[in-house]
């Protein structure tokens, strides 16, 4: 293992967080307090984890409608992407984009996006703006299965190819594109194959393991610094939830979560794996996942005592001089 | 004072923005042209049109990005590098090709400032080619800044000859917003009187194009120049037009046309775009709601027919707007 303890204990404290974060979006959403529609990242925290834990600030993440995991991988504060959940004004958006559009640019968080696979050609630009300025930064996009057959992602990769760009392309292949079946929508049955022909490496790996993730992502990051171009990264797994909440997963066998919690937990297996190697003692991750809690708790309180938008805030924004 | 060409201006203007700051980069199809071609000769093209010459031998390849016919990703790239720091002028050759990233102007350029409630700031320019009178068929002679103007987030610039181009360009380079750049392949050879150092003409101030009495007419682009050929027409049957030429379509210098409405009493408005929600339709609905009382006529919308821009010479020339429309519109107004 190349991690240190430190960093152990950070990746699982992100994966620990992001789990509550959504777990807890899945109790409150029920009460009717959150407007809109909201879609849930676990099952998939060892991803969102694991390519972020080698990224630095002057690195950029575009995200997915699914986004919440990057979010806070990427360093946004789950008090203030809470509050923007709720449509409050204290939001990392003011409350003006939702869970859908949250973003944080002072934390390399390019957005979550609501157009499926839009965020890969914004991730070449952020590379482009990394190699023309010399910042030795990296772009990384979050794209899932459905996203992998959209013409702009494969024009995206052809061009982060062409320009060599510093990007990765991670997808998140969680089993389905809304109702449908990736195994059916997915000509050729699995993404990283598509990478070749783009002239970049393609790692295929179990989204469920963190240590998996990391260390493809480590080859992707090195390459990007290098200048030697874009990799792309397929992570398998499969969401808990359904497509957005209130999804009655009528496409989904009866017993498939279930059997997925039991079996494909990305918390256990990490726990499993570094308490067995002796890095790390239960009772300290039990009590980072106390602290957790405790913090979405706080972020649970702030967002709903938060103001709501002043009515100005309607016209201001669209423009840079308003 | 030089006089200069529309091509002529915009290159100038391109060279001199990014003499002036070394964040602007221009990328697009052939904006060099001719890279890994036989000729082994970089700036084979300089732009299909011949736009952007010079700049890859000034500037080099970092900054003048030639790219694959993949206008999704390179928009889409433009306003991811506006977004961390670069200011990108991005060139879709024809205006009809936003058809395949329109997504990336319409739901991700236009709105990712006010959903990020302010926190983004997006500086690029996308210039692109429009209209017809190029023989060119329905695929690459569609005017189609009426979609973008209906879009809150975005601006869009439709210059009338190569002073403002120039002017206009360099404001757009300057600006913090996107801004959609309108050039009609028509006029890329029209010269007029443009000063060799940079200047800027704010966006949203319309000009005054010529002056009178009796009747305004506001023209977008290229018709302004049918609208000049119709008020000397008409000049000679004593009926004084006044011209106004927006110079950009968003935002919409809403005073200078009322202003001049209100002056007049009457409004012909003239545009190339198809004539369901176009910008005279737009202007006209401005002028009914802002000066009722002060109009003396009906006003008259002067537009294509509702159709796809045809091939046939014959059926094209028929299809573009003309002086000799425009003055029968005026006409029209007078008579009631």
């Amino acid at each position: 293992m190349q991690q240190s303890r430190d960093e152990l204990l950070r990746a699982y404290r992100t994966m620990r967080l992001v789990r509550e974060f959504d777990e807890r979006l899945h109790v409150e959403f029920k009460t009717g307090e959150i407007p809109g529609f909201v879609h849930l990242y676990a099952g998939e925290e060892a991803v969102a984890a694991g390519i972020c834990a080698h990224l630095e600030a002057k690195d950029h993440i575009a995200s997915t409608h699914r986004g919440h995991g990057h979010c806070i991988a990427k360093g946004c504060a789950p008090e203030a992407m809470m509050a923007e959940i709720y449509g409050r004004a204290a939001g990392l958006c003011g409350g003006k984009g939702g869970s859908m559009h949250i973003a944080d640019l002072s934390k390399g968080m390019m957005g979550a996006n609501g157009i499926v696979g839009a965020g890969t050609a914004l991730v070449c630009g952020a590379a482009l703006t990394a190699k023309t300025l010399g910042t030795g930064g990296v772009a990384v996009a979050f794209t899932g299965d459905g996203g992998s057959n959209q013409g702009t992602v494969f024009e995206a990769m052809n061009l982060a190819s062409v320009w060599r760009l510093p990007a990765i392309f991670v997808f998140e292949n969680n089993g389905y594109g809304e109702a449908s079946a990736a195994e059916w929508a997915l000509a050729g049955g699995d993404i990283a194959r598509r990478a070749p022909a783009f002239d970049m490496p393609g790692h295929q790996v179990d989204g469920t393991d963190y240590f998996a993730v990391w260390e493809a992502m480590r080859q992707a990051v090195a390459r990007a610094r290098g200048g030697e171009g874009p990799s792309l990264i397929e992570c398998r797994m499969k969401r808990y939830y359904g497509h957005f909440e209130g999804d009655t997963q009528a496409y989904r066998a009866k017993d498939e979560v279930e059997t997925l919690r039991k079996t494909a937990d990305p918390l256990d297996r990490f726990r499993a794996r570094v308490t067995a190697a002796g890095l790390i003692q239960g009772a300290e991750l039990d009590g980072i996942d106390t602290e957790a809690r405790a913090e979405i708790d706080r972020a649970v309180a702030y967002a709903k005592a938060a103001p709501l938008p002043v009515p100005e805030a309607l016209h201001t924004h669209v423009y840079a001089n308003d | 004072m030089p006089q200069k060409s529309f091509r002529a201006a915009i290159n100038e203007a391109l060279k001199l923005e990014m003499r002036r700051d070394p964040r602007v980069v221009v990328m697009g199809e052939d904006v060099a042209g001719g890279r890994g071609g036989s000729a082994n000769n970089e700036e084979a093209w300089g732009g299909p049109f011949g736009m952007t010459k010079g700049l890859i031998k000034e500037f080099g390849g970092a900054r003048v990005l030639d790219t694959p016919i993949s206008e999704a990703a390179f928009v889409g790239a433009a306003a991811g590098a506006a977004m961390t720091g670069l200011r990108p002028v991005a060139e879709v050759m024809f205006v009809d090709f936003t058809g395949v990233c329109f997504d990336q102007i319409m739901n991700q350029i236009a709105k990712i400032r006010y959903m990020f409630g302010g926190k983004a700031t997006l500086p690029l320019v996308i210039r692109m080619l429009y209209g017809a009178g190029f023989r060119a068929g329905a695929q690459h002679s569609q005017c189609l800044y009426p979609i973008f103007t209906h879009l809150p987030g975005l601006k869009v610039a439709v210059p009338s000859n190569p002073h403002d181009a120039k002017g206009l360009l360099i404001s757009a380079i300057r600006d913090d917003d996107p801004v959609l750049f309108f050039e009609h392949k028509a006029i890329l050879g029209m010269k007029n009187e443009v000063p060799d150092e940079a200047y800027a003409i704010p966006l949203g101030k319309a000009r005054l194009a010529r002056e009178g009495k009796d009747a305004t007419i506001v023209a977008i682009g290229r018709m302004v120049h049918m609208a000049e050929r119709a008020a000397a027409a008409l000049a000679k049957e004593g009926i004084e037009c006044e011209i106004v030429d927006p110079r950009t379509t968003s935002p919409l210098d809403v005073d200078a046309i009322l202003t001049s409405v209100r002056k007049t009493g009457r409004l012909v408005a003239v545009d190339e775009a198809y004539p369901r929600c176009n910008m005279a339709t737009d202007i006209v609905a401005l002028a009914a709601g802002e000066c009722w009382r002060a109009l003396k006529a009906a006003p008259c919308m002067v537009s294509p027919p509702h159709v796809p821009v045809p091939f046939a010479a014959s059926l094209e020339d028929l299809y573009i707007p003309d002086a000799a429309r425009v003055a029968d519109a005026v006409r029209r107004t007078m008579a009631s």
